[in-house]
């Protein structure tokens, strides 16, 4: 009997079926034609076809933050793969795994700057954790499977693979053979932390007077909220998260603090400052949370918990670095708690309780609703209501990010989702696209500024074709808030290309591309119309809401001070 | 401070480009790089000479390792080690004088004659970086120096320690 052969394409449909794909977000193009009709005939999954590769890119991120699954991308060779590379970027920056299937011109045309020709391996190179160029049919099956191992294994991130047409087209025919169960000599990342450093790191912790557990991002790419909120009640330690790591600890939680850094509560930042000992949990030190990092925290003991080494002693030195996967370094630390019996003390405790209260009392997250225009933040506590806090909530970025983040506490892992790395605007709408797709059943919030949407705007037509109702909130204050923000604060109020003059009407736009637009101009109509707009099912509604164009993010850290140095509110320092 | 670090890697397309690219993304330092397959062609052997303080060297390390491609990578300078590096060189010799004391400065240095034009001298030289730039400076002294090219060092540790799979 003779072996069966397959195309390249055929083998690219054979193998995603076999990684358990359920969706690919991709655009058609030449180079990529043989696997689009090889997807033509199957049913194993499904692909949904984008009106810009950079939105693809965002919902197979949007998809795979809220599922924990690898994102796939596919998108055709030169225009197709640079336009995702804006989306490579920002899975990049925050870890997330994504596989990137790239078309590329005939392996006899490469190199001649062919139509469509572009090397997107080394467009992509610095924004990759790897790329495959793949040159032979019979080897894709397994390229595939590396991707996706590399893409979701040890600290996660994107991987791109490329396809020459001519290993995809018809007359090019191979046996398909795949190994699931990927082995490779050179990348075997660290899973357990080291026992030596587990010790030295329950000592520490238990030891501390002052001691803050600040958790990042790791925590919720990990799943390890629960082994989280087990340390944190085990210890009785206040616990802050970065802008990635919110939901990781609840944030209706009593020892939770709040975020930290740029404008992170002052009792975060003041804990931080104040602490003898800083427990890292898959957390970088990031610019945004370290402020100056020379008047870092000069008095604590570091213990920093990652997977990545190269995120330990890159901008702040760990004392006691453990290298591990989280949630196995989380319970190897609560297994040697346990064994050991050590616990803190429980008198230097409850005066630094006492004293993380008082900082709180200040109530450094807030603002005032006055009688005149609809402040932004007072949008984002309607919807926490409305949607009992329990909404997917997708951010763009801005200032609109910065009041989700701040008035929204997600008390789950996964439901908070923006670029807090890369920072791209018009990642929200995509990326909540992706998360409705996985959960239909849920309220689905895009958060957003009338900047940010009008970045990926053209996806609505997607959102019709694939009946993704979504609801997007625009906290519309016609400018570029946090541009206009920093020019108010720092460029004497010069607000240089940050004033829209002409933004469009939203309501009639959604309209157009076949939703439901409402408008909210007045305090007095907020709730109800909020309201009306989440009681809306079916249907994707776009909710454009004229917001205080003059209201700036409080707290803020002061540039260049240190991490606690902070304006509370305009004018007045902590 | 100088360092050496050796990089085993899989020997695959662009995987030198990764490691080129890095040091040039993150600011590191490249005096010199030298990369050829090993005597098991799937693994490449990449020599670099760079310079950092040890907070950059520990994230050059650190970053390099990162790479899926790279197998192992080590800091040569951190203990006792053998490193060379080869020169070719090519002088003017024009006259009886200058022939004599190219050749005698060539056997000085232990280097190598290997090629004799109508008024040039090539001559091939190994050593550490030290010797063949008081080569060259001691050359062009005494003669003018046509062209050169340095192969950049290799390194190998001494003893039993060995970089391998």
């Amino acid at each position: 009997m003779n072996t069966p052969l397959f195309t390249g394409a055929e083998m690219v449909v054979k193998a995603l079926s076999a990684l358990d794909v359920k969706y690919i977000f991709g655009y058609p193009g030449g180079t990529v034609l043989d696997i689009y009709d090889a997807i033509f005939q199957q049913d194993d999954f499904e692909h949904i076809l984008v009106r810009h590769e950079q939105a693809a890119t965002h919902m197979a991120d949007g998809y795979s933050r809220a599922t924990g699954d690898v994102g796939v991308v596919l998108a055709t060779s030169g225009p197709g793969a640079t336009n995702c590379i804006t989306g490579i970027a920002t899975a990049y920056m925050d870890s997330i795994p994504m596989v990137v299937l790239s078309g590329q011109v005939p392996t006899t045309l490469i190199g001649d700057d062919a139509f469509q020709e572009t090397d997107i391996v080394g467009c992509s190179r610095p924004i990759v954790k790897h790329s495959f160029n793949c040159r032979k049919v019979e080897d894709i099956p397994n390229v595939i499977a590396k991707a996706f191992y590399i893409a979701k294994s040890g600290r996660p991130g994107p991987v791109v693979v490329e396809l020459p047409k001519d290993i995809l087209i018809p007359d090019n025919k191979a046996e398909y053979n795949i190994e699931t169960n990927v082995q490779m000599r050179s990348y075997n990342p660290t899973k357990k932390g080291h026992p030596k450093q587990i010790k030295k790191a329950v000592k520490a912790i238990t030891e501390a007077k002052k001691l803050v557990i600040y958790s990042g991002g790791g925590i919720v790419l990990a799943d390890a909220s629960e082994l989280l909120t087990q340390l944190v009640e085990t210890l009785n330690a206040p616990c802050t998260n970065t802008l990635m790591g919110l939901g990781g600890l609840a944030g209706t939680h009593k020892n939770f603090i709040g975020m930290l850094g740029m404008h992170g509560s002052l009792e975060a930042n003041k804990a931080m400052a104040n602490a003898d000992v800083i427990l890292a949990l898959g957390a970088r030190f990031d610019d945004r949370v370290t402020n100056n990092v020379k008047k870092f925290c000069p008095n604590a003991t570091i213990v920093h918990v990652d997977i990545d080494p190269t995120s330990i002693s890159k901008t702040i030195n760990a004392h006691i670095p453990v290298v591990g996967l989280i949630d196995i370094v989380l319970q190897q630390i609560i297994d040697e708690l346990d064994e050991t019996g050590f616990l803190p003390d429980q008198e230097p405790l409850a005066t630094w309780w006492e004293q993380i209260n008082e900082w709180r009392a200040v109530k450094s997250v807030s603002y005032q609703q006055d009688d005149g225009k609809i402040k932004p933040q007072r949008v984002v506590e309607a919807m926490y209501k409305i949607t009992n806090g329990e909404a997917y909530v997708c951010s763009d970025v801005g200032q609109h990010q910065m009041f989700a983040a701040q008035y929204y506490p997600f008390d789950k892992p996964r439901k908070w989702i923006n670029s807090g790395g890369l920072g791209t605007m018009g990642f929200g709408l995509p990326a909540a696209m992706g998360v409705k797709l996985a959960f239909p059943d849920s309220h689905v919030i895009c958060i957003t500024g009338d900047g940010s949407i009008q970045m990926n705007i053209q996806e609505l037509s997607t959102c019709l074709q694939y009946n993704l109702p979504v609801v997007i909130v625009t906290l519309n204050n016609r400018s570029l808030g946090m541009v206009r923000q920093w020019q108010d604060m720092v460029y004497g109020g010069r607000h240089s290309s940050s004033y829209m003059e002409s933004i469009p009407d939203f309501v009639k736009l959604a309209e157009a591309y076949g939703h439901v637009g409402i408008q909210i101009d007045t305090l007095d109509e907020l709730d109800s119309k909020l309201e009306q707009a989440f009681s809306i099912k079916n249907r994707l509604v776009f909710v454009d809401v004229c917001v205080d164009e003059k209201e700036h993010v409080y707290p803020m850290q002061i540039k260049y001070g240190a991490v606690d140095d902070m304006w509370v509110k305009k004018g007045v320092k902590a | 401070m100088r360092r050496i670090l050796a990089i085993l890697l899989e020997n695959e397309p662009g995987s030198l480009s990764r490691i080129v690219g890095l040091f040039s993304q993150r600011a590191f330092n490249i005096e010199s790089l030298t990369v050829a397959p090993t005597e098991d062609e799937s693994l490449s052997r990449i020599t670099i000479a760079t310079k950092g303080d040890d907070k950059v060297l520990e994230q050059i390390v650190k970053q390099v390792n990162k790479l899926i491609d790279v197998i192992k990578i080590t800091d040569l300078t951190e203990r006792s080690h053998v490193e060379r590096e080869l020169i070719l060189i090519k002088v003017l010799a024009m006259n009886d004088k200058s022939r004599t004391e190219v050749k005698r400065i060539t056997d000085i240095f232990r280097g190598s004659i290997i090629d004799i034009g109508k008024q040039v001298y090539t001559i091939q030289l190994t050593g550490d970086a030290d010797k063949l730039n008081a080569f060259v400076k001691t050359l062009a002294n005494e003669t003018e120096i046509i062209e050169s090219v340095r192969s950049g060092c290799v390194g190998i540790a001494r003893g039993e320690k060995a970089l391998r799979v």
